[in-house]
């Protein structure tokens, strides 16, 4: 396929990894955050293909993983009530809450859809007009412009139906979160997707406050190889700055339209992540103007009390203090079919792409 | 979640677009990015076109590796030369 095939070229990969052997000498820690990355970087082996000077360590780039338990016992609250259609992406469907998820409410007869698009979403709010259609906005950068368009486009059409209800969160308070906490890091491989909507300058904060280099990635083992290559550069010469190594997608800045959406339907708040608690200003929260699509203001709803599971390190291998490997749950209580914590149901959790790719 | 792939724009009609992935067929809308054109390759993510692929961007970038591979070979025989290791 164009603009895939190329990136997996196997004499390409060769040589970079000649290179980066080549040019590493100090001893350094790069951490992706972002979940493509992680499955990307498991399911072609990169670690073993790097000197043994250069470790790779995953942080919070996973939506699902990193999001209160809280909110997927919101959003099976809002399953059970008989007048409300949940339309999700299928990341979410097998989440744990507390004491259910929305796959077990779907099963109990309640209306669960999966859907594709928030577009989607719009298409059962018009045909299902007697019914509250709540859209479970989960997702950074990438994601949350198309649930802005959602409710811009319910707004015009006058769709009333249309509820959003956001999980949405932006990365760089995370990104800079693990450095104030003192994780051991020399550079971070940055979200290809998250920037080629935003662009670089929501990490230039990274160089100028912290001098850690920032170097945005594509998801194909070339990409990432070069993305490695260039922060070892930057390293060696002590020049940490944000480079893009993903140019075929990735502008410097960014999709200036999708970013006005952004703007235009959602504001700021403090939010919680998992592993890092609740950081200030790092989640969306739709403004007071489309309040009327706002599934929080307008559907009230009595939330069971949180139970988080007991034995399960999620927190701290979000924040790569700790690998899959370290928890003593791993492909034993927890797997992907039995999941304990959300690491191992997302399909770019830490733990389950450690279980898919590199398990022993 | 922030897995997108690059299509290729088939069919435009007002604000949405036929887009191909390696033979299969997928709507995407246009509503985030402007001046699509049929032939064009964008990068689809839920349903949109995020961005344009560039193919001069593209093809530079593995130029670049090239430049890589050429400098591991001139260095391969100064090092053969001087007997020291160079970097």
């Amino acid at each position: 396929m164009k603009f895939i095939d190329e990136y997996r070229d196997k004499d390409l990969v060769q040589k970079l990894v000649e290179h980066i052997k080549r040019v590493s000498k100090k001893q350094i820690s790069l951490m992706e955050v972002c979940g493509g990355h992680t499955m990307s970087i498991q399911k072609f082996g990169i670690p073993f293909l790097l000197p043994g000077t250069i470790k790779l360590i995953s942080g919070p780039g996973c939506p699902v993983c990193v999001s209160d338990r809280k909110y997927i016992d919101q959003a099976i609250a809002y399953a059970r009530l008989d007048d409300v259609i949940i339309a999700t992406y299928g990341d979410l469907i097998r989440v744990p809450g507390s004491t259910s998820t929305l796959d077990q409410e779907k099963a109990s007869g309640a209306d669960v859809r999966i859907v594709y698009s928030v577009l989607d979403a719009l298409k059962i709010a018009r045909d299902n007009l007697n019914k509250k259609i709540v859209f479970l906005g989960i997702g950074f950068e990438t994601t949350a412009p198309g649930s802005a368009v959602g409710v811009i486009n319910a707004n015009m059409e006058g769709i009333s139906n249309f509820y959003l209800f956001s999980s949405h969160k932006i990365m760089p308070p995370a990104m800079e979160a693990l450095i104030d906490e003192g994780v051991k890091l020399d550079g971070y491989i940055a979200p290809g997707h998250v920037s080629a909507i935003t662009g670089t300058s929501i990490y230039k904060r990274i160089p100028e406050k912290y001098r850690l280099g920032v170097v945005i990635s594509g998801f194909e083992p070339v990409d990432l190889l070069k993305a490695i290559l260039m922060l070892v550069y930057q390293i060696e010469k002590n020049d940490p700055k944000v480079e893009i190594a993903y140019t075929r997608v990735v502008k410097p800045e960014g999709n200036i339209k999708a970013q006005q959406m952004l703007e235009e339907v959602f504001e700021l708040r403090d939010d919680w992540w998992r592993g890092l608690g609740v950081l200030p200003k790092s989640g969306l929260k739709v403004r007071e103007k489309y309040a009327d699509h706002d599934a929080e203001i307008q559907i009230p709803v009595k939330v069971e009390p949180t139970r988080e599971d007991k034995g399960c390190i999620c927190g701290e291998i979000l924040k790569g203090i700790k690998n899959p490997k370290d928890c003593k749950l791993f492909a034993k209580a927890c797997t992907p079919e039995n999941p304990v914590g959300a690491c191992m149901v997302s399909h770019e959790g830490s733990c389950h792409a450690y279980y898919r790719y590199n398990r022993d | 979640m922030c897995l997108s792939i690059p299509a290729k724009v088939e069919v435009i009609n007002g604000e949405m677009a036929v887009v191909s992935v390696g033979g299969t067929k997928y709507n995407a809308s246009l509503q985030m990015l402007d001046d699509v054109k049929i032939g064009d390759y964008i990068l689809m993510h839920t349903g949109f076109a995020i961005q344009k692929l560039t193919a001069e961007e593209a093809a530079e970038s593995l130029l670049v590796f090239k430049e890589f591979e050429e400098l591991n070979e001139k260095l391969d025989i100064e090092e053969k030369e001087t007997g020291k290791r160079i970097v």
